[in-house]
């Protein structure tokens, strides 16, 4: 069984403005996106044949196909889960096209989180939870259901608001690099961390993501064709998806191990078919809906030993320079959150070479989807 | 408020939490409890299944303090007081719900500051037939 290891490439990233509210609508900003990252790729829209996005995405292919002139479309996937399905839209693609099913792929997210309609207010359209557990209970948003398994670690493992102050500040101080972040002249201070008004204790407003619209995509091919590409090419090393067993997303309350969430499950699989391993790795882009879900992806990706994930971000860890310079865009803390697929135009950008929080010769990158739910990995090299 | 949004598998278990009984399912066959409730059994895939009534003791296992924005009859009570409990019983069942001062009080009538994981609680029935928790007094 050959798999997918570096047989795709990612070769065409591209993206919107990122602001709380944009004049554009969702399908708009869809098509624009895929254009700039055909661009970017060199490759003509006429070419595609393969399209990846997510179940919530409210553009779909045939919309997407007719206006910016895709020809026929052979392979088409929606990943579900939410931001658990960012990277699965690039894994699906590589997968196709390894397999002989497409030739060229777009994956793309677009979205009007910022100016559109709160989603956890409409509470007959949500994310699949078993809602009638939890709602009457007023546990309503994603910020409650995550914060109920920051709680339960924090006091298992000793971790503090410190240490979610550090991804946070890792986030937000990558942004200030960043001039495309919404974040690009704001600065955090652990004073204003410590100050902040709580959404749902113990987790503060700078815990949570921004809420923003814009739209992203990246193109896919194969290694052979990547390499007459425009750009150098980022190759999927591995990829994953994870549900684990007995696994309840966003409110992971009933088995026996609730803190041991699907990065555990994509991890194991995607480290088996890698040629690195966790120490190896140069950058990573990690899903930051909330900061919690970083010490529990460090410890699921096997950065750090179970309960260690707290402590990983201590002394800079997570800054560039650190041992593991974390979401150098700003990720969804601080440059814009739409389901995480800026962490992986990021993720390409390093391999690059062109990100403005450069790390020197960054040859590896682990970009995630969310943690909490079910979920997607990949690695990248350059 | 929300009421609960019930589904077939779990609507046994709202029936007799109305009744003032609060019951799990669990597997006809291996006897195994299972929560949320579901079509069949996890552990041996058999389809028998029966609402084990259990005592309705259990320990705060993790807790938030929503603070708005919320629903806005859930905003008039915040900030307020979401727990999950661990049933005595059942150590891997786990249930949401409210610690309160006494049966049908509002969500925060017990101060946050009072809430402690591990703390022992008991299950009360709100009017509408929502399970609660109070303090066990010690
Ligand atoms: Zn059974």
């Amino acid at each position: 069984m050959a798999g997918i290891k570096d047989t795709t490439a990612i070769v065409g990233i591209g993206q919107t403005p990122f602001a709380r509210h944009l004049a554009d609508d969702e399908r708009t900003l869809a098509c624009r996106a895929v254009l700039a990252a055909l661009d970017d790729a060199g490759i003509a829209p006429g070419e595609v044949d393969a399209l990846s996005s997510y179940t919530m995405e409210e553009t779909d292919e045939v919309e997407l196909a007719k206006a910016v002139g895709f020809g026929d479309l052979t392979f088409f996937s929606k990943v579900g889960y939410g931001g658990g399905g960012s990277c699965a839209t690039v894994a699906h693609l590589a997968a196709a096209i390894a397999a002989g099913q497409a030739t060229v792929g777009v994956a793309w997210r677009s979205r009007k989180r910022g100016s559109g309609p709160r989603p956890w207010k409409n509470t007959t359209v949500q994310l699949p939870t078993p809602a009638q557990w939890t709602r009457p209970f007023g546990l309503l948003r994603p910020a409650d259901e995550i914060a109920m398994l920051t709680r339960r670690y924090m006091h298992e493992y000793g971790a503090t608001r410190d240490h979610l102050f550090n991804v946070a500040l890792a986030c937000r101080n990558r942004a200030n690099q960043n001039p495309a972040a919404v974040m690009y002249e704001r600065p955090l201070t652990r004073e204003m961390y410590m100050t902040s008004r709580w959404i749902s204790e113990p987790l503060c407003l700078f815990d949570n993501c921004l809420e923003t619209d814009g739209a992203l995509a990246c193109v896919v091919v194969s290694a052979e064709r990547a390499r007459d590409c425009r750009r150098r090419p980022v190759y999927v090393h591995s990829a994953a998806q994870g549900l684990p067993a007995q696994h309840h997303g966003m409110v992971n309350y009933w088995n026996d191990d609730p803190l041991t969430g699907p990065a555990w499950t994509a991890a194991r699989h995607l480290w088996k078919h890698a040629d690195f391993t966790p120490q190896d790795v140069d950058v990573a882009q990690i899903y930051d809906a909330f900061t919690a879900l970083i010490p529990l992806s460090l410890e699921g990706y096997g950065f750090c030993g179970r309960g260690e994930g707290g402590a990983f971000t201590e002394q800079g860890a997570l800054e560039i320079g650190g041992r593991l310079p974390l979401n150098t865009s700003g990720g969804g803390l601080s440059e814009a959150y739409v389901h995480g697929f800026n962490l992986i135009t990021e993720g390409v950008r390093q391999l690059r070479g062109t990100s403005t929080a450069q790390v020197p010769d960054a040859a590896t990158c682990l970009v995630t989807a969310g943690e909490g739910v079910p979920t997607s990995a990949l690695l990248l090299r350059s | 408020m929300l009421d609960p949004v019930i589904d077939s598998d779990g609507a046994p278990f709202w029936g007799h939490a109305r009744q003032g009984e609060l019951r799990v399912q669990a597997c006809g066959d291996c006897g195994e409890p299972r929560f949320p409730p579901r079509p069949c059994c996890p552990h041996c895939q058999s389809f028998a299944s029966e609402w084990r009534e259990v005592a309705g003791h259990g320990r705060i296992w993790s807790y938030v303090v929503p603070h708005p924005p919320l629903l806005p009859d859930y905003a008039d009570q915040a900030p307020y007081n979401v727990i999950v409990v661990e049933l005595t019983d059942a150590p891997r069942i786990r249930l949401v719900g409210n610690l309160v001062a006494e049966a049908g009080a509002r969500l925060d009538s017990v101060p946050a500051g009072r809430i402690r994981i591990g703390a022992k609680v008991q299950v009360v029935f709100s009017g509408e037939g929502l399970p609660q928790w109070v303090l066990e007094r010690s």
